[in-house]
């Protein structure tokens, strides 16, 4: 089998030595962590690998020898370098050496206990170690399910680097006994920064906890439970985001470390999520707060109502006299808007007692855009929805009424034709009926079949109406459900630092030379932008349509009440 | 070392077919599209232009021009990087594994490697295409479950879609390295 070695590209310029690092046996492959320079003595050599091997569960140990001569090949050197391989028994010993500045080195292996001592072909494949080690390799998303880790070999190296990290703690600065040469010899790196905000998020988690504490066992009180409350708390949208704002907090103050990457990830996207959210809510906040924009708001609510219930009133008598040429039933034409008018006045009478507090209650509630905007949203939503209340009471009546008559009408056609519906047998029976009550029965079939068009006219006049409503409610919690679930610090974390998101790796092949092994670079591919969305979206309690289109359809024909979003928390009916 | 050699795509297109031999066990094989051409730029800028001055002599507004420029720039770009394959390569590194990348007009490159673990074999298929059966090279992925079931079929040269006698050399290129994995002796 071809032999591969990954030799990282920080060590093309260190001094002789010997090389240090995992061999893969099923793969025959050789992946080189560090070079131990001289001079060392073997029995401490093997004592620090020994260490290493428990801390980090990777077997290391020392894989064969590393010559990097300025002058020409020095014979007393490869001779001694052979004689190592003695000392730490290594199968196969691998040779690397390299001349003066020469991109060419030569590379060769001793076997002694093998069967058929062949040359076999060697590749030398450079890796930049740092980004191995940082990096996160993704499986392919079909078999991200499945326990794939057996199927990949990269992922064996990189596991490898990822785990080897106390071995990059030792920097050539170090009063040891053991010179290592890895991308970390020349100091180890850290930032001040990161420093102090590890140690300051201790403190301020306990303390955000403590509030969060609080907060829950207020909404936990049983004043709040009652009957009415707790019907308004699960119909307002704006609890309910509330309510998952602070499920995020609390993943967030939880003083559990992430025990994997997945974790970890989702941990820092919801932060960056509430920061972001946050500071979108306040930068609302200030635009609305200058100028007095919320009161020019709060006076033109107050006649957008009236301008709308006087568009219900006109249509209304529109519908009242020959819409669209249809002519319909004069008397339940008149009783029907007139019941409707009569609705409409009402409400406005009562939205004319609120409009002396209409800007204050606004302004309050203004306020509350600064937990994030996405709360503003919802409570867009809500007030929308508490605006065209009298649109979903029409709806709800001209549903019912439709409702009734559609099934008045079906189960009278039965007994038109001599048949019944049996309950026992959901099925369709034949029955004998009394002459009164086919009498009776064809008379009202007649009455309500006629009146059929008013009826299904109102109907559909206000179905459009509500699913207008409901269209727009939908689009605002759409925009709240991607502000919720979009994974900002992935996606900005593969714009900036793409060689942590990896989806893989690529080859390229570099300048080769005759007799000398096959030089390629390793790089890091980064996952790309779908598959970042894909791999760390976070849930959300996501409305979508309940129903397909064919069921909705069917609900809109037989005048059942749809509701066509879905909240995770509702029973399945 | 390197050779080339001209073929014909699917449609008729003349293609290149550039072969290099790294070593015993690594061969890159490079088919090359026609570039893009002046003419056919210069012809859709200038239908696009002509059609925006026409609206702009109807309309009399000139926010017509500029995004009739808008347009022809924003589509160039989104062409070029998105839309036009240069180069497609296939680099076959025997126990490593095949690599597969597309080069855009834009110098975008997208890559995908496979490992030499999960390639069951390479094969040239057929398929029918409206009213064409054209002839494909493709990577069979085996399951990891089964042994001898086929979990995926990853298609090559898609873009430049070769004929049948370019497949054929890149086959043969590709079996000579393949068939090296299952005589060489695994040795523990």
């Amino acid at each position: 089998m071809v032999l591969k070695v990954f030799f990282p590209s920080c060590c093309s310029s260190a001094d002789s030595g010997i090389l240090i690092g995992r061999w893969i046996s099923e793969q025959s492959s050789a992946v080189i962590l560090a070079v131990v320079h001289f001079p060392f003595i073997p029995v401490q050599v093997k004592q620090y690998l020994g260490e290493v091997q428990r801390v980090t569960k990777v077997n290391v140990s020392v894989l064969g020898s590393w010559s990097n001569s300025k002058q020409e090949k020095e014979e007393s050197l490869s001779e001694f370098l052979e004689d190592l391989g003695t000392i730490f028994c290594h199968e196969p010993w691998i040779q690397i050496s390299k001349e003066g500045d020469s991109k060419f080195w030569s590379c060769s292996t001793l076997q002694k206990h093998s069967e058929n001592p062949q040359e076999e072909e060697i590749i030398l494949v450079y890796y930049d170690q740092r980004k191995v080690m940082l990096s996160h390799l993704h499986p392919p998303l079909d078999t991200a399910g499945q326990g794939a880790e057996d199927v990949s070999k990269l992922s064996a190296i990189f596991d490898t680097v990822a785990r080897s990290q106390v071995l990059f703690m030792t920097d050539r600065y170090d009063d040891g006994p053991i010179k290592l040469t890895h991308w970390q010899s020349d100091g180890v790196e850290a930032s001040i920064i990161v420093e102090l905000l590890k140690q300051a998020s201790v403190p301020a988690c306990m303390l955000l906890t403590f509030l969060l504490s609080l907060v829950s066992g207020i909404c936990r009180t049983r004043v709040l439970k009652f009957w009415p409350l707790s019907f308004l708390w699960s119909k307002l949208s704006t609890c309910e985001q509330l309510g998952h704002r602070l499920q995020h907090l609390q993943v967030i103050s939880s003083n559990k470390k992430a025990q994997n990457q997945k974790q970890l990830m989702r941990k820092a996207n919801i932060f960056v999520s509430l920061l972001t959210d946050v500071a979108l809510g306040i930068l609302l906040m200030s635009w609305l707060y200058r100028k007095n924009r919320i009161g020019h708001l709060a006076d033109t609510l107050i006649p957008v109502a009236d301008h709308v219930a006087e568009e219900l009133q006109d249509l209304l008598q529109w519908l009242m006299g020959a819409p669209a040429g249809l002519k319909m039933n004069r008397a339940l034409d008149q009783v029907l808007g007139r019941f409707f008018l009569y609705h409409i006045h009402l409400w406005i009478s009562y939205i004319h007692l609120l409009s002396p507090f209409i800007e204050m209650i606004l302004w309050y509630v203004g306020l509350s855009a600064c937990l994030g905007l996405t709360v503003a949203l919802c409570i867009l939503s809500d007030i929308i929805a508490l605006l065209t209340f009298h649109i979903y009471c029409f709806y709800v009546y001209g549903a019912r009424l439709y409702c009734l008559k559609i099934y008045g009408l079906s189960s009278l056609w039965r007994l038109f034709r001599g048949k019944k519906w049996n309950v026992l047998r959901q099925r369709v029976d034949s029955c004998s009926y009394d002459l009164d009550q086919l009498f009776i029965g064809t008379l009202l079939f007649t009455i309500l079949l006629f009146l059929l068009p008013t009826t299904a006219l109102y109907y559909l006049v206000f179905t459009l109406l509500r699913l207008l409503v409901v269209i727009v409610q939908g689009l605002i919690h759409l925009l709240v459900d991607l502000i919720d679930s979009l994974p900002l610090y992935s996606l900005i974390l593969r714009l900036c630092r793409s060689y942590r998101l990896a989806a893989g790796v690529k080859f390229r092949v570099l300048e080769q030379q005759d007799g000398k092994p096959l030089r390629l670079l390793m790089q890091i591919n980064p996952l790309s932008y779908g598959g970042v969305v894909q791999t760390y979206r976070l849930p959300t309690y996501s409305c979508y349509p309940r129903d397909s289109w064919a069921s909705l359809c069917k609900k809109l024909f037989l005048g059942e009440l749809i509701y066509p979003w879905k909240h995770k928390g509702d029973k399945q009916n | 070392m390197a050779e080339e050699r001209r073929f014909r795509s699917a449609s008729g297109v003349p293609i290149a077919l550039r072969r290099r031999q790294h070593s015993a066990s690594c061969r890159e094989l490079a088919v090359r599209g026609p570039r893009l051409q002046l003419r056919s730029l210069s012809a859709a800028t200038s239908a696009v232009w002509l059609a925006a001055y026409g609206l702009f002599a109807l309309s009399e507004n000139s926010m017509v021009l500029s995004a009739a420029i808008f347009i022809t720039l924003i589509g160039l770009i989104i062409y070029l990087h998105f839309v036009k394959i240069d180069q497609e390569s296939l680099l076959v590194i025997g126990s490593l594994g095949i690599q597969v990348t597309s080069s855009y007009a834009s110098g975008k490159e997208s890559t995908t490697f496979i490992e030499m673990g999960q390639v069951k074999d390479v094969v040239i298929n057929e398929a029918i295409h409206m009213q064409k059966v054209i002839y494909y090279l493709c990577i069979i992925l085996q399951d990891p479950e089964d042994p001898q079931g086929v979990s995926e079929v990853v298609p090559l040269f898609q873009s430049s879609k070769p004929r049948l006698d370019c497949l054929i050399e890149v086959y043969k290129s590709c079996q000579e390295i393949l068939g090296q994995r299952k005589t060489a002796p695994q040795s523990s």
